[in-house]
């Protein structure tokens, strides 16, 4: 990766007091690209896009920016010579301001006309060209986010920080601006940070996502490596539902109620063994065998709860999501197989 | 941990504003260093006789003048709050802001005219003897207004606003769904009051409450005019008569340790009161109708002190300016007086307001131990007895002005004498010592309102600082800066002790005429200027009134 | 910011008015501004040198020459009592001048001896009594007024006045300490209510029948007497005045006064001021504004003040009243004197 464009954050490291919130985080983003922090809340995630912004410094590390340290041993540039934009979870628009001056806020210096173009050019980007002369309080959630992101690329920022500007939206509402907010941002060719809680809305947004836990990033790749190669128990199911084994390892495998999977871990031991439930599907000739305990559709998929025994393991509870449309019906023995890119095996804790 | 050597001053922006915080701080704290710094210095065997004779009753009166004053106001102002903003009766919306009037009459001002009214020689005993053929004192009983009781009342009278105003804020801003929650948990209106409400509530009506002491230890005016011995008046005689500067000053040194106690006290209950609203539905309040004899209650309740502390006492002034006739009272250097006033108390808002926004906005900056004690310490001021004040003053503005000439003198080989003592600016450096907590308190509480992401969101769209602070802030804020140069103005109009010891030659105000013609035992001359006082207070109390009503979150559109 | 220079603008021009011409005098007065205004303009009138005032309590004023000692702007000091002069001179706040002027028209009781400040209007501070209630032929002295026959019939003003200790300072110096403790705690059993009020409210409050004597200062009688109020008028006329200690050392006598501070730059003309303030003139409207006794003794009395009859003066110098002043604030202190 070209270090001179995008951003690079380097063993980024932050207290509040006592208490660390950011511990040795680094990663970086390519022009164009969208990244995506990706944690439970209080995991770090939040700050570490204040830090990129100059929100907040941090207590060790650098941050460079298009080829700048802009945070670091030798300069802590504030936020307003960044040069980002940032687009706040509770939109943060100025109540002072119609839509209008809202946008144009960040263009001071330039000449009135410029401004007012550029302005116009924005609203129109989100569809909100018909609102420049409203005042925030008029609008709607869906309304106020398309032109806080307007305000936020108008000014043409090197690098846009997004926290959390989806989540006070309804799903339905939600599924819609997100979806304008990725084109705008990709037709505006703009690196981007953006942190979610929401692993669905990761995938659907970014380029990479880094997965942070507890101040530090577990795993940071493609959405779609994420999902199929997890780097541990805390990864894997932080993407979906799955259902857990304690397993012993025996000649390489992990003995499982549905039988064994070859484990890649060396010699013998305890093993957690993670098993989403779309890697379940019925089949006459699987090698397992498991009661329904009940059964529901969910629309695309229905959820089948299982009890699985086996001859020397104990019983267990699973769930699997089958495509099929048909349901088993409840008491019925099943027989199902299970596919082996979505078995994850890591050692115990 | 590995930090940057310069994190510290690591913006450029924020150690100007360090420095000018500090510096701010420190020219409005000195006056107050300066009188506890007395502590120090030996007085010899003053305090043995002040022991052994007189400081008993003053710390006496001044705690029964407290505990009085103190119950006082928070029955008056919680009952009038809660009746006119969750009760609906006759005149209860007129109420809403008539309650707030007595806060534009100076106490010494109701003293003059209670007493007048209430004295053996006043109208009211003069017409009872004539009545009932009374002769003299012992033939009759009449409750002494030159009393204890008397200078409760009458600071009650005025200072109640105080809790009224934060008391009904905080019943404004409380979610009718937690009422209406332990109403379904069996609660009547009442109880739900006294157990929802009121607790709620409680970090207001203590912060209010607090104020109204430090006033009543600060006032000299009142206590004086009714006979009644407080620590303030102590200072003054020990100063005075006994020619004890320094054992007037440790007074003056104790009465602030003990109102700084006050301080921390209003904090700390301030620091509980960040219990953020659970919900934020608001619906109407629910305005319980109130008719029959209940409505009665609540409008005799409601209407006793803006009649007793306002209507009365504006009648009696009324008439003596009449007495004296409207050519007499307002002719002469009336204009110029009033002109004084309003020049004097103008500067001193747009001063206070200025130097407590920026001492607002550094702390919001930067939220540092020393910035936060630098604030506090500058607003402590506002609790010290003025002429106190006023002398703590003098001391490090005529050493400025010595040095000040010195340089003068060394450059231009002759001295100006002292430029800054005794002008106009020694008096607004006075206000600003006085009254600068009056503007941070209201500028913090606004400032607060400013969600952080605004201030984010304007700073990575490229503001600076003091960018921000102007394009941002200060639009936002407006109203409050209005209104916090609104109470300075109207606290510097009644100002009186340091404006009569600081002010320049041939130069009077409103107040320092009112208080010389009263003293000088000519109240009926008195009657215009202390009208004028009270008019021109009734300006910022209305719009602050309207200010609270609007306050109400979902309200506004 | 436009705000800081119209600011700025505004504070200039103030602090350019508060620079001041060639020939003028700055007075620092504790004296009530319409009693001294006529003198004032009189003086500027006569002899073309303009005055710049400055009126306050005279504890605060002392305090304000204290702090700017010898950079004040003050050339003279003004007070009502001679404890307040008095306590000026000990804080080393005035400068000594010698005029023959003064000196031939102030009799020497009334000036500090060393020329540090000079009485300019006298007053007696006396008994009052209800004129239907009391005899004068039952009064005779203060000392008297401690007899249990007058036991809850005497108002008189707190003791933080300075009048009240000057009173007590005259009879430390004519009884000693010891007696004069004495004297104050049976005044204190002898009140009809807890002192309050100035001295014009105690004459009041014998008219109204709340006590039967008052103690006070005399031009107050003559303020009431000669007042535009009508109640003031019959309040005035229900009371008697008593010059007391007639056939020993005299009624307590006490001055208003002025010095020049030690930081005077127009020294010649606080001179001139303090000449023409001895002077026939001066003297005249001093009498007359305030019913005051003139220092001057060519001088005429205000008919008001003629008709209340020659009396005796007690005559020890009144310097003394002011030395005394601390140690009457204890005595007080001690007997619950408020």
């Amino acid at each position: 990766m070209n270090s001179t464009t995008g951003l690079v954050m380097s063993n980024i490291t932050h207290h509040f007091g006592r208490t660390q919130v950011v511990d040795d985080v680094s990663l970086s983003i390519a022009p164009g690209e969208l990244l995506c922090l990706l944690g439970p809340s209080g995991c770090g995630k939040t700050t570490t896009l204040r830090i990129a912004a100059g929100l907040e410094v941090p207590s060790a590390g650098t941050v460079v920016l298009n080829g700048t340290e802009v945070s670091g041993p030798h300069a802590q540039l504030p936020p307003e010579s960044r040069h980002v934009g940032f687009l706040f979870q509770d939109y943060a628009l100025f109540p002072h301001l119609r839509v209008r001056g809202n946008v144009e806020f960040g263009l001071a210096g330039k000449p009135a006309a410029e401004r007012r173009a550029r302005a116009e050019e924005m609203l129109d980007q989100v569809g909100m060209a018909d609102y420049a002369e409203s005042w925030p309080h008029q609008l709607s959630g869906g309304q106020q986010q398309r032109v806080a992101l307007a305000r936020a690329l108008a000014p043409n920022p090197g690098l846009m920080l997004l926290d959390e500007p989806f989540s006070g939206l309804d799903k339905r509402l939600r599924d819609q601006v997100r979806d304008e907010t990725l084109h705008v941002l990709k037709r505006n060719r703009v690196s981007t940070l953006m942190v979610t809680h929401d692993p669905e809305e990761a995938m659907f947004m970014a380029d990479r996502v880094a997965v942070m836990r507890q101040g530090r990033i577990v795993q940071m790749d493609q959405p779609q490596t994420l999902y199929n190669q997890p780097a541990d128990p805390f990864v894997a199911s932080f993407f979906g539902e799955v259902n857990v084994f304690d397993a012993a390892i025996a000649d390489g495998m992990a003995q499982t109620p549905l039988g064994p999977f070859a484990a890649s871990l060396n010699g013998a031991g305890k093993a957690q063994v993670l098993i989403r439930p779309e890697g379940i599907s019925l089949d006459p000739a699987g090698g397992a065998e498991g009661i329904v305990l009940a059964a529901r559709l969910l629309g695309r998929v229905s959820l089948v709860h299982l009890r699985v025994e086996h001859p020397t393991l104990p019983a267990h509870h699973l769930h699997a999501r089958l495509a099929s449309r048909a349901l088993p019906a409840e008491g019925e023995r099943i027989r199902i197989t299970v596919d082996p890119s979505q078995v994850f095996i890591f050692p115990a804790a | 941990m590995p930090a940057y050597p310069h994190k510290h001053n690591g913006y450029k922006a924020p150690l100007p504003w360090l420095v000018a915080v500090l510096a701010l701080a420190a020219l409005v704290a000195l006056p107050v260093l300066v009188v506890t710094a007395n502590l120090l210095v030996p007085s010899g065997d003053v305090w043995t006789h002040l022991a052994a004779t007189v400081l008993g009753s003053y710390i006496g009166n001044s705690l029964l003048l407290m505990a009085g004053v103190g119950t006082g106001v928070a029955i008056g102002g919680v009952g009038t709050a809660w009746l006119v903003t969750m009760c609906r009766f006759r005149l209860s919306r007129v109420l809403e802001w008539a309650l707030l009037l007595p806060m534009a009459m100076p106490a010494y001002v109701v003293a003059y005219t209670y007493t007048d009214l209430l004295d053996y020689s006043g109208p009211l005993q003069s017409v009872l003897r004539a009545v009932f053929g009374w002769s003299s004192a012992r033939d009759y009983w009449f409750p002494d207004i030159r009393s204890l009781g008397g200078a409760i009342a009458v600071m009650v009278m005025v200072l109640y606003p105080y809790v009224y105003i934060l008391a009904r804020a905080a019943f404004l801003e409380q979610s009718v769904c937690v009422l209406e929650a332990s109403r379904t948990l069996g609660r009547g209106p009442w109880r739900a009051f006294g157990q929802v409400a009121l607790p709620l509530a409680r970090a207001s009506i203590i912060a209010g409450i607090a104020l109204a002491l430090m006033e009543t230890l600060n006032d000299f005016g009142t206590v004086q005019y009714f006979a009644v011995d407080t620590f303030t008046t102590g200072i003054y005689r020990t100063w005075l008569g006994m020619g004890q500067p320094i054992a007037a000053a440790q007074l003056g040194a104790v009465l602030m340790i003990f109102v700084a106690a006050l301080i921390v006290m209003e904090r700390l209950s301030r620091g509980g009161a960040k219990s953020h609203h659970t919900t934020s539905r608001y619906r109407r309040l629910p305005q319980i109708p109130l008719t029959g004899w209940r409505g009665g209650l609540a409008l005799g309740f409601s209407l006793l002190p803006v009649l007793l502390g306002f209507v009365v006492p504006a009648l009696v002034l009324a008439g003596w300016t009449l007495q004296v006739g409207l050519e007499n009272s307002f002719g002469g250097d009336f204009s110029r007086l009033a002109g004084n006033s309003l020049i004097l108390a103008v500067i001193a808002g747009m001063t206070a307001v200025a130097v407590a926004l920026v001492l607002a906005y550094a702390q919001r900056l930067h939220p540092r131990p020393l910035i936060r004690f630098a604030v506090r310490i500058a607003s402590l001021g506002y609790a010290v007895p003025g002429s106190v004040i006023a002398v703590g003053i003098l001391v490090p503005l005529v050493a400025a002005d010595r040095a000040l000439a010195h340089g003068i003198e060394s450059w231009t080989g002759r001295s100006p004498g002292l430029l800054m003592t005794g002008t106009i600016f020694a008096l607004v450096y006075a206000y600003l010592v006085r009254f600068l907590a009056v503007s941070t308190n209201s500028i913090e509480a606004s400032l607060a309102k400013v969600t952080p992401s605004l201030e984010a969101a304007a700073r990575t769209l490229g503001c600076g600082t003091v960018t921000a602070l102007r394009r941002v802030h200060i639009p936002m804020i407006r109203g409050s800066l209005l209104s916090a140069a609104l109470l300075v103005f109207v606290d510097v109009m009644k100002e009186l002790p340091a404006t009569l010891i600081m002010r320049p030659f041939n130069f009077d105000t409103l107040a320092t005429r009112t208080f010389t013609l009263a003293s000088d035992e000519r109240l009926a001359d008195a009657g215009a200027p202390a009208l004028a006082i009270v008019l021109v207070g009734l300006v910022p109390v209305l719009l602050l009134s309207r200010a609270i009503a609007k306050s109400r979150p979902g309200e506004s559109e | 910011m436009r705000l800081f220079s119209r600011l700025a603008l505004t504070v200039a021009a103030c602090l350019a008015a508060g620079t001041v011409s060639a020939a003028e005098v700055n007075i620092y007065s504790a004296r009530k501004d319409h009693l001294l205004k006529p003198v004032l303009d009189a003086f500027t009138q006569e002899t073309g040198i303009a005055v710049n005032l400055l009126s306050a309590d005279a504890t605060q004023l002392l305090e304000r020459l204290k702090s700017e000692g010898k950079d004040s702007p003050a050339d003279m000091f003004i007070a009502t009592d001679v404890v307040h002069l008095h306590a000026a001179r000990a804080a080393d706040l005035l400068q000594p001048v010698t005029s023959t002027v003064l000196e031939q028209a102030i009799p020497t009781q009334y000036r500090d001896p060393q020329g540090y400040w000079f009485g300019l209007s006298a007053r007696a501070r006396v008994i009052f009594y209800a004129k239907d209630r009391v005899k004068p032929a039952e009064l005779s002295t203060f000392e008297d007024l401690v007899s249990p026959k007058w036991k809850g019939r005497i108002c008189v003003r707190s003791s933080s006045s300075t009048y009240n200790q000057s009173l007590l300072g005259g009879i430390i110096a004519a009884l000693g300490e010891v007696k004069a403790e004495a004297w104050a705690k049976g005044i204190t059993e002898n009140m009809a209510r807890k002192p309050q009020g100035g001295d014009r409210d105690q004459i009041a409050a014998v008219a109204a029948g709340q006590c039967d004597l008052a103690i006070a200062n005399t031009y107050y009688f003559g303020g009431m007497q000669t007042s535009d109020k009508q109640s003031e008028r019959d309040a005035a006329a229900k009371v008697g005045l008593f010059f007391p200690n007639q056939n020993d050392r005299g009624a307590p006598m006490n001055v208003s006064g002025a010095g020049l501070t030690i930081s005077a730059k127009n020294k010649t003309e606080a001179m001139t001021l303090l000449e023409f303030m001895a002077g026939a003139h001066a003297q005249k409207l001093f009498a007359e504004a305030n019913n005051e006794f003139p220092v001057l003794t060519s001088a005429a009395l205000s008919p008001t003040v003629a008709a209340w009859g020659p009396f005796k003066g007690e005559s020890i110098n009144v310097a003394v009243l002011g030395e005394n002043a601390a140690h009457a604030v204890r005595i007080f202190d001690r007997v619950g004197w408020r």
